[in-house]
């Protein structure tokens, strides 16, 4: 190395420290933007400490000009939501991958939770937080919030937990053979390797909490009923009144705010975590955001970071420095240390099953749960009938779509937006139809059921179809390959492995909406269907606990049951026989 | 002078086992292996896939702990043990760090203050040639430049101890020799902080070309069967006659029949039963090497080395190759030579059915799982059988990869030979024909 070369970041004089942090003119946009935001989380936030009574002193009303606020208190709730499930995600799934015995329990608790009812725990969980804050609104805002956790934190952590097991060996032996520490070794690898899945799904999460912000801002259970200002209750309020207008101006509202966070927030995310994408080779169009571009032309920027950076460098202050070079021998695990870790596990299972099964038996006899497995097995050949419908609609025009790059292009945002909107807004309407026409519930409330998952089938097959290799296609053509030997040899079969994932998404959603889909109301006309979903929004309307707890276990199981006999098979299959490369 | 000193021990490997799998048992890659490295040396670990180079590479680098067997690190005057640091076959760079963090990132875990840091990694990468490259992120690199970066990155941390994992194989032919070449000027001019080198690699001619002791590895599993001195003066020209023939001598050492003592998993040789290990060898590959062969210039005969050169094969490739002509009893290896038998000759020159036939008629004579299969096949009224059977049979001798691995080749050769069908969605042999 040569001696005079100068170490291209030193310390630059004062005179250009001055300069360099000089506001320019992006920084002057990004700060009216921030400024504004924070004001508005503050003005949101201050609603959420007062005391309950203030709830019925000033109860929702569908004033429009209230509307911006509600939406305001709704975000702010998703927002707190879409941070627990990233703490959450971070501790437990790095949690469950470092360490062998914690993963044991971990893994399977969130496979299962993934596929458990959430809705269906409302009931218990706004019990237990209003308990928490008596009489302050906080506890219910605490329950609201946690009901949207529930449905964003476990497919978050799972897919975390799943990045930081496909870790390249290569890597983790640097980490290893460098000596870096945990703390380390985290922030360098685990967590940049990780974020790129994990922004994108939570994105997805967001769009699925609508579904949930809706259900559980205006809850009764038993004889409390409570609504919480926000999107939610408005909703409910205008369904109550069978008000139109004030339906369409909360759907127009919710528009604009997903269009607002997408643009404002994820956009930007996805744009910066585009660096941490594994790939060792360039290329590929790289994702676009026009507010990323903004705030990276602003100086203050690394300021506005700084409690991250804060953050980070604490914790590498606290890292005791290079571990030792030659980690001692791993102990072989005491087998009879395992064998008793094994058997408090199995224990513990034990008893909380003994203990649920207690609880439930105490009110409930053998024909109760008899009557729920019946039930389930009515919504079973709903989501088995509905997914089969949505495949015929959306698989060709999926594929119409996925083979169509200018198309799929152009129809991608707007089939995001179709699956970030709450479906349950439209069930009404669905309601005023049947009664119109005298239909049967058992029958037309079914189509509501799928109305929201749908999306899901309509994506991953637009993904597959993009995915099918040019030269298939192009062998295709030149062989004349055509009408049902095209769908039954290329297309189809190029498609498989994403459907399969999107149909099994599809149908979990579908589970967890019944509960919401088989009994809908529209002012004072209730439409009920026949089903799971109904027995479990009847006990929890009712305050049922027991019957509530036995409808969600036949669920999951179900759910689990699902899973387990009919999609993991055809992935396995798809994963074998027909994956491209 | 320094030459009359005994040249001082770095670390010793004393008596090294290691098994994969489950503690007790499991399937034995390293045995029994004893090595010095001393200062001043580059040392080659040569052998092909399977034979344990990488687990010992990796016992000393102290990535992963062996059953057995001790890797000891001997104190310098100052009392000083040495450090070691590694290089990667697949570069092993993060991709989200810059060239310059990726060399920091050893420093920055010893917590070195940041302005050292920047001062010795630029040194560094200055060493390695990579100026003007800092601030690039890798996936912007050509393969032989991110290979720098690996390098630049292990050297920075001043090891006693360089290890390389076969640290050219993914790159291109002109590209690796430009690295070596340039690694090896480091090395001869003493620019470099290390002490001593240790290379695994595949390649005769690379570990010829670099090193000064060469440990030839058998597999499975993995010993040391010969340590070879290079005494050939730096720099060393690959057409020289002594390299050819130390080449020449290295492939007769590794294509060399093992002793009848040793136990019968040992690999790939005649008249050991139905505990063979098949590598994936296909059917083109076998016919290809054949007609090379036969036609001009080799006219029957060939040494490995030259074939390997014509054929653009790594010893890797073309030993299971050889070994499995062999094994059909359609060549014989004499010495470093590959010679056709009058077999092979004639199935160079016949049509396709005709060498199905001769392929088909090898198999059945010479590999004992072949005839396994077909016995079965004839000896059932369904003339089907499930290859699960046959797959549990082979891990009674060999570890469920190994018994996956022959059993597909078998698969493939059979089916060449039509000998029997087989199936894949229900996974069962069977003599029926598609219909």
């Amino acid at each position: 190395m040569s001696t005079e070369k100068q170490p291209p970041r030193a310390l630059p004089p004062f005179s250009r420290m001055l300069r360099l942090t000089q506001p320019n003119r992006a920084d002057g946009i990004a700060f009216v933007i921030l400024a504004a935001l924070a004001l508005l989380v503050f003005r949101g936030a201050e609603g959420a400490v007062e005391p309950l009574a203030k709830l019925h002193l000033e109860p929702v009303t569908l004033d429009p000009a209230y509307l911006p606020y509600y939406a305001l208190r709704t975000v702010i709730r998703m927002f707190a939501a879409l941070a627990a499930s990233t703490v959450f995600t971070l501790v437990v799934a790095t949690l469950a991958a470092r360490s062998r015995r914690a993963g044991q329990i971990i893994v399977p608790a969130l496979d299962i939770l993934q596929s458990v009812p959430i809705l269906g725990f409302l009931t218990f969980t706004v019990t237990f937080f209003m308990g928490l804050f008596p009489g302050n609104i906080l506890g219910v805002e605490f329950a609201a919030v946690f009901a949207i956790f529930t449905s964003q934190a476990w497919n978050m952590a799972f897919s975390f937990y799943q990045s930081l097991r496909s870790i390249p060996t290569d890597l983790e032996e640097v980490s290893q053979g460098f000596g870096l520490s945990p703390i380390r070794r985290f922030l360098r690898l685990d967590l940049p390797f990780a974020t790129p899945p994990l922004v994108w799904n939570a994105m997805m999460s967001m769009s699925g909490g609508w579904f949930f912000v809706v259900a559980s801002e205006a809850i009764t259970v038993g004889n409390t009923t409570v609504t919480l200002p926000g999107i939610g209750s408005w909703l409910a309020l205008a369904i109550e009144r069978q008000d139109f207008r004030a339906i369409g101006e909360a759907v127009a509202m919710m528009a604009v705010v997903i269009l607002l966070y997408d643009q404002l927030f994820f956009r930007p995310i996805v744009a910066w975590a585009d660096r941490f994408r594994f790939e060792q080779t360039a290329g590929n169009e790289r994702p676009r955001s026009w507010a990323y571009d903004l705030l990276r032309r602003t100086r203050l920027l690394p300021l506005l970071f700084a409690p991250i950076t804060w953050i980070g460098g604490l914790l590498l202050a606290l890292d005791p420095g290079r571990t030792a070079m030659r980690p001692a021998r791993q102990a072989q695990p005491n087998p009879l240390v395992e064998r008793l870790w094994q058997s408090l596990v199995l224990l513990a299972v034990g008893a909380a099953f003994w203990w649920s099964a207690h609880y439930v038996l105490a009110t409930l006899g053998l024909a109760d749960i008899g009557e729920a497995f019946g039930l389930a097995c009515l919504t079973m050949v709903r989501v088995i009938i509905l997914i089969a419908l949505a495949s015929v609609v959306w698989v060709p025009i999926g594929v119409w779509i996925g083979l169509n790059p200018k198309w799929a292009e152009r129809l991608q945002p707007v089939a995001q937006f179709l699956a970030a909107f709450p479906a349950n807004v439209l069930f009404p309407f669905a309601v005023i139809v049947i009664v119109r026409w005298n239909l049967s519930p058992d029958i037309w409330l079914s189509p509501l059921m799928i109305l929201g998952t749908q999306w899901y089938i309509l994506f991953n097959v637009i993904a597959g179809a993009s995915a099918i290799p040019n030269d298939l296609r192009e062998a295709a053509g030149m062989f004349g390959v055509r009408g049902w030997q095209w769908w039954r040899q290329v297309a189809l079969p190029g498609i498989f492995p994403f459907y399969v994932t999107g149909a099994l998404t599809a149908s979990g959603g579908s589970w967890n909406a019944s509960i919401v889909a088989e009994a809908v109301s529209w002012g004072n006309q209730r439409l009920e269907a026949h089903g799971l979903g109904t027995y479990i929004a009847k006990a929890t309307t009712a305050g049922d606990y027991p019957r509530v707890a036995l409808g969600i276990a036949v669920m999951s199981l179900f759910v689990l049951g699902f899973n387990r006999l009919v999609w993991r098979p055809m992935y396995a299959f798809a994963e074998r026989r027909l994956r491209l490369s | 002078m320094a030459t009359i000193l005994a040249p001082r021990p770095l670390v010793e490997v004393d008596a090294l086992r290691h098994y994969y799998g489950a503690a007790p048992g499991g399937h034995l890659v390293l045995d029994d292996v004893n090595l010095t490295l001393v200062e001043n040396e580059i040392v080659g670990l040569l052998g092909r896939s399977g034979s344990g180079k990488s687990t010992l590479l990796r016992s000393i680098a102290g990535l992963l702990h062996p059953r057995e067997g001790e890797v000891r690190f001997k104190a310098d005057e100052a009392g000083r043990a040495p450090t070691v640091s590694m290089v990667f076959q697949t570069f092993a760079l993060f991709p989200w760090l810059t060239v310059l963090q990726n060399v920091e990132l050893g420093l920055e875990a010893q917590k070195v203050p940041a302005e050292e840091r920047r001062t010795r990694a630029l040194a560094a990468i200055d060493l390695i040639g990579l100026d003007g490259f800092e601030n690039a992120y890798p996936k912007e690199l050509s393969g032989g430049m991110r290979q720098r970066v690996g390098l630049a990155r292990a050297l920075v941390v001043n090891p006693s101890l360089l290890l390389m994992d076969e640290p050219f194989s993914a790159l291109d032919v002109l590209t690796a020799e430009t690295l070596r070449t340039d690694l090896l000027d480091l090395w001869s001019e003493g620019r470099m902080p290390i002490k001593s080198i240790l290379i695994v690699t595949h390649n005769i001619e690379e570990a010829v070309l670099m090193c000064d002791r060469i440990l030839v590895f058998s597999s499975n599993p993995g010993r040391v069967v010969a340590e070879i001195k290079v005494d050939l003066p730096q720099p060393r020209d690959r057409l020289d006659p002594p390299f050819r023939a130390l080449v020449d001598d290295i492939y007769a050492r590794m294509t060399a029949r093992p002793t009848a003592t040793q136990p019968a998993r040992d690999g790939l040789f005649p008249g050991m039963g139905i505990a063979m290990v098949l590598p994936r060898v296909s059917t083109n590959s076998l016919a290809g090497l054949m007609e090379e062969v036969d036609g001009t210039p080799f006219d029957g005969r060939a040494s490995m080395a030259e074939l390997a050169d014509s054929l653009q094969l790594e010893v890797d490739e073309l030993l299971p190759m050889a070994e499995t002509l062999q094994l059909l009893r359609f060549a014989e290896l004499q010495g470093a030579d590959l010679l056709l038998t009058s077999g092979a000759r004639h199935y160079a020159q016949a049509d396709v059915d005709a060498r199905k036939a001769l392929f088909a008629q090898a198999l059945l004579a010479h590999v004992p799982i072949v005839q396994h299969i077909r016995r079965i096949l004839d000896e059932r009224t369904s003339h089907t059988a499930p290859a699960r059977r046959f797959r549990d049979e082979l891990e009674d001798h060999m570890s469920p990869d190994y018994a996956d691995e022959t059993l597909r080749t078998v698969t493939q050769w059979g089916r060449y030979g039509e000998i029997f069908a087989y199936d894949e969605g229900s996974d069962q042999f069977s003599l029926e024909d598609p219909e």
